[in-house]
């Protein structure tokens, strides 16, 4: 009995004693909770925001859509720079059930070489399995055919289609227009620090010379995105919102195929260049530089042996010759030195010389040679710019002296990049008394100033400085910056590209000027004249000047023979000519490396420009 | 002394079969609710829901056979299942199955099978028997073989090593010596113990995996495609779902799969991106309900053994809770522990449920009260 009550008293203490412990697990249970709903408000409702915000970073990729190039087209809208589709054949390897045995059917349709082959399997195992890798790029109108009856054969497999720039005129335009290629690290650090990078995000090519490369953001456009919710793998699930990439501007060039064709058909094989412009405004006409080469090999990265084959070749295709040759402007220069003459009253219309055959300083017994042996007797402006006589312009120039030659050259652009819209140009020589201190660490000698007088010795320019330089005398004192491009569109707009004309130079007397372009005329005009030749029953009234470049020093008594020197150490042949005469609307220069004199080669080619510039009516509008 | 007789008067028909009805009913409310949003979490899969369902149905019928037995036999039984679980967990560190770089599993050539499951049950179990052959509060001696009833398994799985597993096997014993009413005094020594255990802890007898975990928690954003990836976006989720969640179906997080094991582990950062706060609310009304049931049948229980035991496997059940809802929050460190009856997954539902068949045993098995 007792026994039985200790233990029902134990019972009862055991039992309050379990109660107030589960009482205690009780309150640490429900606190535990408490401390739970606490974590869940801050976590749910305070940082709701934060935690949204990252959940949707999470949920949603930008995908970038690279914007259309601009096209370029000539000045009668042909297009000179287009966008072609491109195919290529493409796999996703997720959807190919025996990768293997797919591979090996492809391989019976269609050429896919080893190294194809061993690159895509690379590639695959780089990237994700829900990825389009290509098998093979570039994939003739054959292959795109073959692969598109097969098509149901094969799950996962592809035919892509990709736009990628193509010149169709091949190496008509190579260096005005350039080319673009892959975007190099270099570039991408530039247009990083330019703050374009994002607008290239999903482009691949760039401009890399020429108007591809000096338009390169308004041929570009604007890029696209879509806005796609991906998964933790990245795969897209569906598109949320897309914002459409705007094209790159057109260009719309003064050049003109016709033109172009032209001066490659006439060049031929020789060396050299050819620019046309408009006087007025500096519009380019034709811009040709032979040898030339085709800018599609650049598009899709061109292989070595062919990079190679144009680096080394002694004809050297990859120099822009309109721009980066620098030629010894010759006779060419004669009209300008002239002008100055007249213009500082050194000499005037009706001064006369005699010219026994050569020149001496005062002095000096150095004969300084014309090229005609004889002489050319009594000389006046006219006579000496027809008959192209050394030993006047001898003369003036050294009463001009080397300061007021450079000088007024300088204004007239030689010596200084035209400013033309690519960026692949030489700026000359105009030789100076600072110049000769710089380069040679020399004083000038007025021996010196001679041979420049005559547009040799130190004295070098492109053919399109000459140009330029000889519009100036044409519009009376005024530059007009060289330009390609006429003006840029879109679908709705067109914008002209407004001329950058300035006066540089102030007209003491315009007769000097009339003067001058007279002299010109006479040149073409007058029997004898060196230019008259090239030009007899041309439809048109043209002025212009010839010019030889000597290049192979010729010893003091010693007569130059063609035959005997180096066919790369003969003469180059220069011609500059415009027409109208009353009005001029072309404005040519003709450079021809080693090929002889001007009046002989490179004047006739002139005129073959402008016979074509004439009959097809380019440019003459009004 | 009627009170303990009432409940005999009110015996309904599911008594008749062992089952408490108001746990029942919660137990189902939180299955569906599982299986519901398992839908969601499981990418819709519906090989998924009836791998479950049949999981379910079997843990079910382990929880309602378990209900069958009286808590006398289940506790003649605690100290042969003990013994048994121990001779299990040697024979898996000797034969074991390695998976995930643990030997945690028996191959017994028609299953796989942890004997950690088994120590889950026997432990609270054989504590309770040691405890409840004498008067409460216990005394010291008793104390101190409950205390190594618990560290031997313990330390047996810690081996394997199933850190979470074996630190949540101790504290399922521990959780019997707490109701026993052991004195406030050793409870502090005990958890003074732990602390400066701590420290031997992490530097001797944790893998650099677990330790990797622990650092993780602390600092998750040191490593964000990495270890602590997780934890990271398993907190996107609960936060990106605010209030009223996202709706159920639509959470981003959970269904472009940024969500790690969202069905297993992680299956909380779904509920709480999708439902919300408020679905959040609902689900752990529904375990306070069955843990606060499952509390009242253990104090209305009629032998210390039978108290012991529904209380140690009550308060388990909530540490499991817990300790996933914490990790998945960013509480507590990561360490593997589903939610429980909500994560897809299957020994540890079974386990569980025959708990559960534990506690409605103990709460539909009366017995006059008499001397033995």
């Amino acid at each position: 009995m007792l026994k039985k009550r200790v233990a029902i008293q134990d019972f009862a203490a055991e039992s309050r004693l379990f109660n107030q412990r589960a009482l205690v697990a009780l309150v640490g249970v429900v606190l535990l909770f408490c401390l739970i709903i606490y974590n869940q408000y801050q976590l749910q409702v305070v940082s709701y925001q934060d935690y949204r915000t990252r959940s949707e970073g999470n949920r949603i990729k930008v995908v970038p859509m690279a914007p259309n190039r601009g096209l370029i087209f000539d000045r009668n809208g042909i297009l000179l720079a287009e966008n072609r589709p491109v195919f290529s054949l493409e796999l996703v390897p997720e959807q190919v059930k025996n990768m293997q045995a797919t591979l090996d059917a492809l391989a019976e349709l269609i050429d896919i070489s080893a190294e194809q082959r061993d690159s895509f399997i690379k590639q695959v195992q780089a990237q994700r399995r829900f990825n389009s890798i290509a098998l093979k790029e570039q994939l003739n109108d054959t292959e795109v055919a073959i692969l598109a009856a097969n098509q149901h054969r094969f799950a996962g497999v592809t035919v892509e289609a990709r736009l990628s720039r193509h010149y169709p005129f091949a190496d008509l335009f190579t260096h005005a227009l350039g080319y673009i290629g892959r975007i190099n690290s270099r570039e991408l650090q530039q247009l990083e620090s330019d703050g374009e990078a994002a607008n290239y995000a999903a482009s691949r090519d760039i401009g890399k010379i020429g108007l591809e490369r000096f338009y390169q953001s308004e041929l570009h456009g604007t890029m696209g995105y879509q806005e796609v919710e991906v998964n933790n793998r990245g795969r897209a699930i569906r598109v949320l919102r897309s914002v459409p990439a705007v094209s790159g501007k057109n260009i719309h060039l003064a050049l003109d195929v016709g033109l172009q064709l032209t001066a490659q058909q006439v060049l031929q094989q020789q060396r050299g260049a050819i620019v046309a412009i408009d006087p007025r405004d500096g519009a380019v006409l034709a811009f040709y530089s032979n040898p030339s080469y085709d800018p599609n090999l650049f598009v899709h990265g061109i292989s070595s042996t062919n990079y190679n084959a144009l680096l080394n070749s002694r004809d050297k295709p990859l120099i822009n010759r309109v721009t980066q040759g620098t030629y010894p402007p010759a006779s060419t220069i004669k009209p300008h030195l002239a002008l100055l003459g007249l213009e500082t009253n050194t000499v005037t219309a009706d001064t006369k010389i005699w010219d026994p055959g050569f020149y001496m300083l005062p002095n000096a017994d150095h004969r300084f040679r014309d090229h005609l042996r004889g002489g050319h007797g009594w000389v006046d402006v006219y006579k000496a710019m027809m008959k192209s006589c050394d030993t006047y312009f001898y003369e003036l120039g050294v009463k001009l002296g080397i300061d007021r030659i450079s000088d007024y050259m300088g204004k007239m652009g030689f010596g200084e990049k035209t400013g033309i819209d690519i960026l692949e140009e030489s700026s000359g020589i105009m030789p100076s008394r600072p110049w000769k201190r710089a380069r040679y660490n020399q004083p000038w000698y007025p021996g010196d100033t001679v041979p420049l007088s005559i547009g040799q010795s130190y004295w070098t320019s492109t053919p399109l400085q000459l140009v330029v330089a000889t519009a100036v005398l044409l519009n009376k004192g005024k530059l007009a910056r060289p330009h390609l491009v006429s003006h840029f569109s879109d679908e709705q707009t067109k914008t002209a590209l407004t001329p950058q004309v300035s006066q540089v130079i102030d007209v003491v007397n315009p007769k000097n000027w009339d003067v001058v372009m007279d002299t010109m005329h006479k040149t073409v005009k007058d029997v004898g004249g060196t230019a008259h030749r090239a030009f007899i029953g041309s439809s048109y009234d043209s002025a212009g000047k010839t010019g030889t470049a000597q290049l192979a020093a010729i010893a003091q008594g010693e007569e130059y023979d063609a035959e005997k020197v180096d066919e790369r150490l003969r003469d180059n042949a220069m011609y500059i000519g415009y027409a109208p005469y009353d009005k001029p609307s072309i404005l040519i220069a003709v450079a021809l490396e080693n090929a002889g004199g001007g009046s002989a080669n490179a004047a006739p080619i002139a005129r073959q420009m402008m016979d074509y510039y004439f009959t097809a009516g380019v440019n003459q509008h009004e | 002394m009627n009170e303990h007789f009432s409940g005999h008067t009110r015996r309904s028909r599911l008594n008749l079969f062992h089952i408490d009805g108001p746990l029942l009913l919660g137990l189902l409310a939180l299955l569906v609710f599982g299986l519901f949003i398992l839908y969601s979490a499981s990418g819709q899969d519906l090989s998924m829901m009836k791998a479950q369902m049949v999981r379910l149905g079997v843990a079910l019928a382990v929880m309602v056979a378990v209900a069958q037995i009286t808590p006398q036999t289940l506790q003649r039984w605690s100290l042969p299942l003990f013994i048994v679980g121990l001779l299990l967990l040697v024979a898996v560190l000797l034969v074991g199955h390695v998976g995930k770089g643990a030997q945690r599993w028996l191959d017994l050539g028609f299953m796989k099978f942890q004997p950690s499951e088994v120590m889950k049950l026997a432990v609270p179990m054989s504590v309770a028997w040691i405890i409840a052959r004498h008067s409460l509060p216990p005394r010291l001696r008793h104390l101190l073989l409950g205390f190594l009833a618990c560290a031997i398994p313990t330390l047996l799985i810690a081996r394997q090593p199933d850190l979470g597993t074996s630190i949540l096997i101790a504290t399922a014993g521990i959780f019997v010596l707490f109701m026993s009413g052991m004195s406030w005094r050793i409870i502090g020594f005990v958890a003074a113990l732990i602390s400066a255990f701590l420290p031997v802890l992490w530097l001797f007898l944790m893998h650099d995996y677990q330790r990797r975990r622990v650092l993780t928690f602390l600092n998750p954003e040191s490593d964000p495609l990495g270890s602590g990836y997780h934890i990271i976006q398993s907190k996107i989720a609960i936060g990106s779902g605010g209030l009223e969640g996202k709706g159920y179906l639509q959470g981003t997080q959970s269904q472009l799969e940024f969500l790690p094991e969202r069905h297993t582990d992680f299956i909380f950062a779904v509920i709480s991106e999708e439902l919300g706060l408020m679905g959040v609310l609902i689900l752990l009304s529904l375990y306070l309900f069955i843990i606060g049931r499952c509390l009242q049948i253990a104090s209305q229980a009629q032998d210390n053994y039978s108290k012991l035991v529904a209380a140690s496997f009550t308060l388990t059940f909530f540490v499991y809770v817990f300790v996933n809802i914490g990790m998945v929050s960013g509480l507590l460190p990561v360490v593997g522990v589903p939610l429980p009856l909500v994560s897809y997954g299957g020994t540890s539902m079974v386990t569980l449920m025959a708990a559960f068949g534990v506690i409605m045993s103990v709460g539909t098995h009366k017995r006059i009260l008499a001397a033995p």
